[in-house]
């Protein structure tokens, strides 16, 4: 069989398996007869361990053929000649995605796993795995991405699918009230990823990364763009990762997100969502490259936010928030890292965080419990001595880094005041002024405020 | 002009209006409902055939077999050309899902009759291509619902004012434009009068507030499919867009971006949910309309594509919300609701709807938006991201909803809330549409691009619409600026990082999304 056949088979089959699962696990969903625990077990063991072998094959075909950029063109999914504009579905596996994809499914198995027991009569069984699954296929085509808008929806994909699951326990406000938040942020987010995307295409004319960053291999490329435009481009696009990797100011969904289930918390803010920004930042890396100021603006957000989550997640009173932050600490040095040229570093940082973070947050729940048994057994706290940090700090500054760190620096107190509120005044003020208006036109004094009137004909109210 | 193999187009008004008379006089309104879901359901049948047909003959435009108004009127008076195709069937599907899906609770409000009468007309406007024949069927139009406010004892004031003022315009305008030479100065006044009408019905800012008010005093059945149509649109394409100068279209497009974003903040704040409901489809309608009016080839097919998309997709999420008010009676967003344990499918559809219309991936919109955005930053580009801010905005809002109707309470109710069997029809059926559209997009953006060709065509001319790289032909692929391109072969150096190795499995050198240099 030759080479190319067999890079376009495994990597269908790499693309295919999370698709599958996702139409599977909806199909069933949708026709009101979903899949009992052990068939969703099976099927998600099924399409996990059949796209971790896949890419490792990809990855074993590569090494054994020494390329190191392999693109695969499933056709275009839109054409419109006359316009050549082309939406095409293309994938790229290279240093950056390989690793990535490879880490995605072990970690997605692994979780899968854990969750088929810890959610074991679960009321939302079917819903997680209906979110798991449209997970798994946005990380797979984020990692696999090879044009910016492919990656743009897997992007999307991994934002819905972790905005509700941070609202899976629904029948509690809270989880509810922060599933909205974490959305909110992803959303702006996007919308600062969608302005660079359409900014790159009108001046560069392509959204193919290779015809955007030169067709080297990762990480070597040269963007075709000023450093003016890289500067534009590049900062749209720091945003975009600020919103899905929590770096400041935006981190205040972070701890929030914990609120969802353990085995979400684990793969997406432990080890996979958290780091996309940082991905797209290293995918992107070329564009950084040419310009100094925006190399430094990603250090200096890195180097922020992880001596922001590095203080604030030493005052965290419960144990995944406080992971969480540890997290967010390692991500600020990830993308420190970006920011100084350090590729394969900040790949490796990845990797190795983010391995090590959903094992901690796997085992957060059993540790407290370990930790409740010793306390019993010893009959009181047990001992902690204070740490470098503490012993250097004068006793009178204690507080206020302490208050500074409990508040996470007042950040989500500084947006909601100046920025959320205000905008949200405006339009109340405006939906006031409206409906004054049209009592006016319609010849009434002025209109009580619109609260709903029930109706006597609703079906509840008949009985 | 091509005919059709049967009179498709007049059999399905004709349907319509004699349906209407026969469910009228039925005075069960469980009987009635019946009866208008199964004439529906023809209506919708005549529909797809005439789209099935009008596309196996590949013309721009065709009209009925034994046409019986052409031969009274001595010419065509219905006819079907790329634009108005899919819309037939749409409209038919859309008055036969809000049928379908109507509760026993609403039965008795909701006027069977009355909205066939309003489908006849609404399928006779889109099947007009006369300026005045559309002119007499809009103002047509306008008179259900306000008999239907009338009959609730509703106050009409407010949609009287408005909807009389867009008859006014409407036939004040085509009057002027009729009576003067194309491009003076009279014609363009007439053009702005025209323009001005659009304006009205498709609800741009200021001229929007009888939407709100419509849907708080009509029966959300009638107020969704009055507006669901975008028949402010169809007006815009067929009256504005062949003869309009370019400051009239500039205008609609920049006064229907403000309110994109106005109407997003709006459906942001609202504590009711029609009220909500109403201001996120403004917010969709404008973003049409824009792309509708910046009158590029990509920007139209974007705004054509993005109307079939909320068109099927925020249908649906208003008929989500009305069988929730079956359930709950109207909503309140003031507090949570947490009816997601009690209707599944429904909390489902709602978001997938929801999402389908701000062009999330895997929906039909996906692709319709990014042209769309695309289109409006070429023409607009710092007032064009205003697109982009409203179309987050709507997300929030949608999500927003969905949480306070679905999740954070636990509800408790003492008789079942689940979907019925003809809810779960009409969703299923919106749903396949929605992913269907969303992973087969060609065949849907491919006929809108070319009914924005035939628009261009009209507007500037034969043959006159703009190409990127009009001196090279379609089927020589372009190579690759720094790559060698070996379609199914790979050798590469792995000493050395180029040339990269490319397999592609299809012969286009699709190489990327968006325009190439020339």
């Amino acid at each position: 069989m030759p080479v190319s056949t067999s890079y376009s088979l495994l990597a269908g089959f790499v693309l295919a398996c999370p698709f599958a699962l996702l139409a599977l696990i909806g199909l069933t969903l949708l026709a009101d007869r979903p899949l009992s625990e052990r068939w969703t077990a099976r099927v998600i063991q099924t399409a996990v361990v059949g796209g971790l072998l896949a890419s490792v094959g990809v990855l074993v075909l590569m090494l054994a053929t020494g390329m190191r950029h392999v693109s695969v063109e499933l056709g275009d999914w839109v054409v419109i000649p006359e316009h050549q504009f082309h939406f095409t579905l293309k994938f790229v596996f290279d240093r950056l995605s390989v690793p990535f994809v490879i880490l995605s499914y072990s970690l997605v198995g692994t979780i899968g796993a854990f969750a088929n027991v810890y959610l074991h009569r679960e009321p939302g069984y079917n819903r997680f795995f209906l979110l798991y699954a449209v997970f798994l296929l946005g990380m797979v085509v984020t990692s696999l991405a090879g044009t910016i808008e492919t990656l743009f929806a897997g992007w999307e994909l991994v934002g819905l699918s972790s905005a509700l699951l941070v609202a899976f326990f629904q029948e509690r406000p809270s989880p509810v009230h922060h599933g909205i938040r974490v959305w909110s942020v992803y959303r702006v987010a996007d919308a600062a990823f969608l302005i660079a995307a359409v900014a790159m295409h009108h001046m560069t004319g392509a959204g193919d990364f290779e015809a955007l960053m030169g067709a080297g291999p990762w990480p070597a490329g040269e963007a075709s763009l000023t450093s003016g435009q890289a500067l534009f481009i590049g900062l749209l696009l720091l945003v975009a990762a600020a919103g899905k990797s929590a770096l400041i100011p935006l981190s205040g969904w972070l701890p929030r997100a914990m609120e969802g289930p353990t085995p979400s918390s684990a793969v997406f803010y432990g080890s996979l969502s958290v780091h996309l920004g940082a991905f797209l930042l290293l995918r992107v890396s070329p564009i950084l490259q040419l310009s100094g100021w925006l190399c430094a603006a990603v250090v200096v957000l890195g180097l922020t936010t992880a001596l922001f989550a590095a203080v604030s997640g030493r005052v965290q009173t419960d144990i995944k928030s406080a992971l969480a932050l540890a997290s967010l600490t390692q991500v600020g040095i990830i993308v420190a890292e970006i920011g100084l040229g350090l590729r394969y570093l900040a790949l490796i940082h990845i990797i190795g965080h983010a391995c090590l973070r959903t094992l901690q947050l796997l085992r957060a729940p059993t540790l407290l419990h370990d930790y409740h048994s010793l306390e019993n057994a010893i009959g009181g706290h047990l001992p902690r001595a204070a740490s470098f940090q503490d012993r250097l700090l004068p006793l009178w500054v204690r507080p206020w880094i302490y208050r500074f760190a409990l508040e996470r620096g007042f950040l989500d107190a500084l947006l909601a005041d100046w920025v959320v509120r205000p905008l949200l005044e405006i339009f109340r003020r405006l939906d006031v002024w409206e409906t004054r208006w049209a009592g006016i036109l319609a010849g009434r004094a002025m209109s009580p405020p619109h609260s709903a009137s029930r109706s006597a004909d609703a079906l509840e109210d008949m009985l | 002009m091509s005919l059709l193999h049967l009179p498709w187009l007049e059999l399905s008004i004709a349907i319509a209006l004699a349906g209407a008379g026969a469910v009228a006089r039925m005075r069960d309104s469980e009987s009635a409902r019946r009866h208008s879901v199964l004439i529906k359901g023809l209506i919708l049948v005549c529909t797809s055939g005439a789209w099935l047909d009008f596309g196996l003959l590949h013309v721009f435009a065709a009209h009925d077999r034994w046409d019986v108004l052409s031969s009274i009127f001595g010419r065509d008076v219905f006819s079907i050309d790329e634009l108005s195709a899919p819309l037939l069937p749409l409209t038919a599907l859309l008055y036969l899902a809000t049928a379908v899906a109507t509760l026993r609770t609403k039965m008795r409000r909701y006027s069977f009759a009355g909205s066939l009468v309003a489908e006849g007309i609404l399928l006779a406007t889109f099947s007009c291509r006369s300026p005045w024949g559309v002119i007499a069927l809009l103002v047509a139009g306008i008179v259900p619902p306000w008999l239907e406010l009338r009959s609730r004892g509703q106050s009409t004031r407010l949609y009287t004012l408005h909807m009389g003022l867009f008859a006014l315009l409407l036939v004040a305008g085509q009057a002027i434009v009729a009576g003067s030479a194309a491009g003076s100065s009279a014609a363009g006044v007439g053009a702005g009068l025209l323009a001005a009408a659009v304006m009205i019905r498709s609800g741009a800012f200021p001229l929007h507030v009888w939407m709100p008010d419509l849907f708080e005093r009509a029966t959300f059945g009638t107020a969704l499919l009055f507006v669901t149509p975008m028949t402010g649109a169809y007006a815009a394409l067929r009256l504005v867009l062949p003869i309009a100068p370019t400051w009239a279209l500039e205008t609609i497009a920049l006064l229907s971006l403000f309110t994109a974003v106005y109407a997003a903040g709006l459906a942001l704040v609202q504590r009711e949910g029609r009220r909500f409901f109403c201001y996120l489809f403004l917010s969709h309608a404008s973003l049409v309309l824009v792309g509708l009016e910046i009158a590029t080839p990509i920007g139209l097919a974007g705004g054509l594509s993005v109307w079939l998309s909320i068109g099927v997709g925020l249908a649906g999420f208003g008929l989500t919300l009305r069988s929730i008010e079956a359930r709950i009676g109207r909503i309140s967003l003031e507090r949570n609701h947490g009816l997601s344990e009690h209707t599944p499918i429904l909390a489902a559809f709602f978001l997938l709807t929801g999402l389908a219309s701000v062009g999330f991936p895997g929906t039909f919109g996906f692709i319709g938006t990014e042209l769309l955005v695309e289109g409006v930053i070429d023409v607009y580009p710092l007032v064009g991201m205003a697109v982009v801010a409203a179309a987050a905005l709507n997300s929030i809002a949608v999500v927003q909803t969905y949480f306070r109707v679905f999740a954070g309470a636990r509800h408790t109710a003492s008789i079942s809330l689940r979907g019925r069997p003809q809810e779960r029809l009409a969703v299923l059926t919106l749903t396949g549409l929605i992913l269907g559209g969303g992973l087969f997009p060609q065949p849907g953006i491919a006929s809108r691009y070319h009914a924005a060709e035939a628009l261009l065509d009209l507007r500037h001319g034969p043959g006159t619409s703009v190409h990127v790289a009009p001196d090279r032909p379609d089927s020589s692929p372009r190579p690759a600026p720094a790559a060698i391109r070996l379609p199914r072969a790979i050798t590469a150096d792995p000493n050395h990082p180029l040339p990269d190795t490319r397999l592609s499995t299809s012969e286009t050198q699709g190489t990327s999304y968006g325009h190439n240099p020339g």
